[in-house]
């Protein structure tokens, strides 16, 4: 059986400054501990503009306007001066502003929980108009809004979320329970944010791939949110509720989890799906993540930079059976880091790298492009967590010397070589593996690129159930070609029944006689 | 440093080294561990 391709790849960022005030773990704990706290006081004077994000380099590279290689020739620090052309659009996806992003929450929002100020709607349609991503039928799901004296008082009365822009008061989120704490106000602020998000990913993918969206037949949710209610707080299902907004009428879907390796969790899953025939376009998506939202502000404002975890991170990733065409996902390939792996790094790297590579005969050098956590490192350098992809790429090449394919000396060459500048928003799921995908497939199809393998990492012990790590991996290729031999002979099958249809007949003749 | 009969808080980063392994480095050379943990910081 051929092996599955990638048939397409969308990424989307929403720039949402005022949601990561309000909706960010690290300002909501600040703000439940000190509320005066000199970090909040000077936390607006910190974020950027959204010109300033959409001219912000490793974002311009995750919607796919600039090779990750590009932006390494970029000098840091990448926040400052207008280092490249400020684009709202890419060839994978889009730079959302916030106002917009508010009104799909409020697009993808089932039970009216999400109301949005008659005049601040007023203001935005002319824009929201011009989306080539949003149509008609969206703009009246949007209908035209709520006064803002009823918006006001749920947020004074505290059953409700602000949606601000500034000090402007635009809409809220109300609570959808009065004492489910799954059910509460900030809980739907963030699920609903998730589903939007991956929402506008699965639209700019239905939007720019020759397929029906009543061709999807299966949806792999994997961001780290839980919805649910208080008798089954992850139940799911975001999968579906993304499938249904995007017209995915003949698909069902479920939701996959794995902390940040549960998108190439995903992938591997929808792979299986495709390749074993069950199904033939299966979609993976995932929304962002809000409380992430300027999780290293404090150590970004200590140091007089811009708070940089100003964007909701999302994608969307189409898996078909094999075209002959687009790249494919190599099923013999996978790494996993398993239950026995251990987890210093040098066995996690073994389990998702050297394993599979052994297993194919091949070496470290083999690989044109890793592609692994793949944060901005800029925004957690100063919070002291280094340059996260240049440590794993360091890992790879350690790796490889131990296993005498290299010489010590030649380490920097080959994270040059083999790794990228991180250029994904610390968005946990998003930037784990799956940022380069969609670089990835075109540079195998313009012939740039042979082979990349891509990683996924997860921190499973947070949940506080397992002190366990997790990771699994697989390589892309260029696809081969859907070969003669592989096709249905038909002769063959008519020689095979005559043949049997023939022992039946003797059979037969024998009894009678 | 002699690490023998000190007790030792670990802080491992999981894109560095994991706390339990930082522990199993320092056990070995006799100190006592009374917390590990390894942080997430993306």
């Amino acid at each position: 059986m051929h092996d599955p391709v990638v048939k397409s790849a969308a990424y989307v960022l929403a720039h949402v400054p005022n949601m990561a005030f309000e909706f960010g773990t690290t300002q909501d704990v600040e703000r439940q501990k000190d509320p005066e706290s000199t970090y909040l006081a000077k936390f607006s004077d910190h974020l950027r503009t959204f010109e300033q994000v959409i001219g912000y380099a490793p974002f311009q590279t995750y919607i796919g306007n600039m090779h990750p290689d590009k932006l390494a020739t970029i000098p840091r620090p990448w926040y400052e001066g207008d280092k490249v052309e400020a684009k709202r659009h890419g060839r994978y996806g889009e730079i959302m502003p916030e106002d917009e992003f508010f009104a799909w929450l409020r697009l993808v929002d089932a039970f009216e929980l999400v109301l949005l100020e008659e005049q601040f709607l007023n203001e935005l349609r002319p824009r929201l108009e011009k989306n080539p991503i949003m149509n008609e039928a969206d703009l009246e799901k949007i209908g035209s809004g709520r006064s803002g004296e009823e918006i006001q008082k749920l947020v004074d009365e505290k059953t409700a979320a602000p949606l601000k822009l500034g000090d402007r008061l635009v809409g809220c989120v109300r609570r959808a329970h009065e004492v489910d704490a799954t059910l509460t106000a900030h809980v739907i602020a963030e699920n609903t944010a998730s589903k939007a998000s991956g929402a506008i990913a699965l639209r700019h993918l239905l939007d720019k791939t020759d397929i029906d969206p009543k061709d999807i037949d299966y949806i792999i949710e994997c961001s780290e949110e839980a919805c649910g209610d208080m008798n089954q707080r992850g139940g799911g299902n975001f999968a579906k509720a993304i499938g249904e907004f995007g017209n995915c009428a003949n698909a069902t879907g479920s939701d996959t989890r794995g902390f940040c390796a549960a998108p190439v969790h995903a992938m591997v899953l929808a792979a299986g799906l495709v390749k074993s025939g069950i199904f033939k376009n299966v979609v993976v998506v995932a929304g962002g993540s809000t409380a992430k939202l300027g999780m290293n502000g404090k150590d970004h404002v200590k140091k007089g930079m811009p708070i940089l975890e100003d964007v909701i991170g999302s994608f969307a990733i189409l898996i078909s059976e094999n075209d002959g065409e687009n790249p494919v996902i190599r099923t013999d390939s996978l790494g996993k880091h398993t239950i026995g792996s251990g987890s210093s790094p040098q066995a996690v790297m073994q389990a998702l790298v050297a394993d599979p590579l052994r297993r194919l005969g091949l070496t470290m050098e083999d690989v044109d492009k890793y592609s692994v956590e793949m944060q901005v490192p800029e925004i957690t350098e100063p919070a002291g967590a280094g340059d996260v992809p240049t440590a794993n790429y360091k890992m790879i090449a350690a790796l490889a010397v131990m296993k005498k394919q290299m010489e010590r000396s030649q380490i920097p060459d080959f994270v040059t070589r083999h790794g990228m500048p991180g250029f994904a928003p610390t968005q946990g799921h998003i930037p784990s593996g799956v940022p380069f995908v969609g670089h990835a497939r075109d540079l195998i199809l313009e012939g740039e690129m042979s082979r990349a393998m891509i990683i996924g990492k997860g921190s499973l012990f947070l949940g506080r159930m397992t002190n366990l790590f997790d990771g699994i991996s697989f390589l892309m290729e260029p696809n081969p070609g859907l070969s003669e031999g592989d096709e249905i002979d038909e002769s063959a099958v008519r020689k095979l029944i005559a043949d049997a249809l023939r022992q039946v007949s003797e059979g037969l003749a024998q009894s009678q006689d | 440093m002699e690490l023998k009969g000190k007790k030792v808080i670990a802080i491992g980063d999981r894109d560095g080294v994991p706390g339990p392994a930082i522990a199993e480095c320092l056990e070995s050379a006799g100190a006592e561990m009374v917390f590990v943990t390894t942080e997430c910081f993306v």
